[in-house]
């Protein structure tokens, strides 16, 4: 009988044992973050380039480089950061180069501010040539004299019909 | 119907206004193909050249050392651009450390690591891979190689002790006699 409660005692200890170990296990697995899948890193990696190889997002560079970028986005998002801190530490690790657009500061705001004056500068042009080809035509109707009214048809062909006459004269 | 300007005074002023802005749009025209051309010509140079004091930096290493102007002033300093994605700079990476472990007790020559786009989990392992024991460092936001204007890696440079460049290798150094003939020449008698 005491035999028998011993081996009672010890498969109740073993089972509470166990379920306490398997709870910490599973306590374990679910406490950690979820690995971010490919679509998650490419999503941030398709706004990134490349800094080594030319004009090329980071979602689809192949080399081994670009690979170790791809990983490192996965294992910032898997430390819970934000895409654009992963963006500025980007810029932070590898420089502007690495964004798709420069940031808007120094000599990048000419990328910004140039194409804007260009236009702004191209309508005033033309806003300058038709204005002032329109008061050139006016002051050509006011300055010249009026032309006299023509004398109809009739005027006209008399004028041919003298033109035959002398052409045929001096033949 | 438009007024036509019949006044000259008031013809004057307008055609002064119309020179002014016309002055005006052909300096800025000017001055941005003048940005363009400096950016231009910035881009088509090529790395510093022999001779000429080399950009001064200050390199952060991974321990969080920081190596400055100062800690290289009067020695012989060479600085290896490298990565660890890059396989030229594997082959030359044995030969670095062994050149290292020669000059080091001298103590007046100095090797500097930079890490060029590289993370620093791969960076750290390359490091450890080779054995390396000179200061090691990431270039972060690639300003150092961008002051020194490199074309890759790996690439080194040998400052001598008056803190001019005195050599320039855009390949990996190919044995330990390479590397010694650059400092050797540099260290005197």
């Amino acid at each position: 009988m005491p035999e028998q409660m011993g081996m009672i005692k010890n498969s109740l200890f073993a089972i509470v044992l166990t379920l306490l170990f398997g709870g910490l296990v599973v306590g374990f697995v679910s406490a950690q973050q979820p690995t971010p899948s490919d679509d998650q890193v490419n999503a941030i990696a398709k706004q990134l380039y490349c800094p080594v190889c030319e004009a090329t997002p980071l979602d689809v560079c192949p080399t081994q480089a670009c690979a170790q970028w791809r990983e490192l986005i996965r294992q910032k998002l898997a430390e819970g950061w934000g895409d654009q801190q992963i963006k500025d530490y980007f810029v932070q690790q590898y420089g502007a180069r690495v964004l798709g657009t420069p940031p808007p500061k120094g000599i990048n705001w000419l990328v910004y501010v140039a194409p804007l004056l260009f236009v702004v500068a191209g309508v005033y042009i033309l806003f300058r040539g038709f204005r002032s080809w329109r008061l050139r035509a006016q002051q050509t109707a006011i300055s010249s004299p009026p032309s006299p009214p023509p004398d109809g048809e009739a005027g006209l062909q008399d004028d041919y019909i003298k033109q035959v006459e002398d052409q045929v004269r001096k033949s | 119907m438009d007024q036509t300007i019949t006044d000259p005074a008031e013809q004057s002023t307008r055609t002064g206004h119309s020179s002014l802005w016309r002055i005006l749009a052909w300096v800025a025209l000017f001055a941005l193909l003048v940005v363009v051309a400096m950016v231009l010509l910035r881009k088509q140079q090529g790395p510093v050249a022999v001779g000429q004091k080399p950009p001064s930096f200050t390199l952060t290493t991974f321990d969080g050392q920081q190596i400055g102007p100062k800690d290289m002033a009067g020695k012989v300093v060479l600085v290896n651009f490298w990565a660890s994605w890059c396989k030229p700079c594997e082959q030359e990476a044995p030969d670095l450390q062994s050149a290292w472990e020669y000059y080091q007790p001298r103590g007046d020559v100095l090797f500097l690591g930079i890490a060029w786009t590289d993370t620093e989990s791969a960076s750290l392992n390359y490091i450890k891979k080779f054995g390396i024991t000179y200061s090691n460092g990431p270039d972060l936001g690639t300003t150092i190689s961008q002051a020194y204007r490199t074309t890759g890696v790996p690439e080194t440079y040998v400052i001598d002790k008056n803190g001019n460049l005195a050599s320039i290798k855009l390949s990996p150094y190919s044995s330990l006699s390479e590397i010694q003939s650059a400092i050797d020449p540099l260290l005197g008698p």
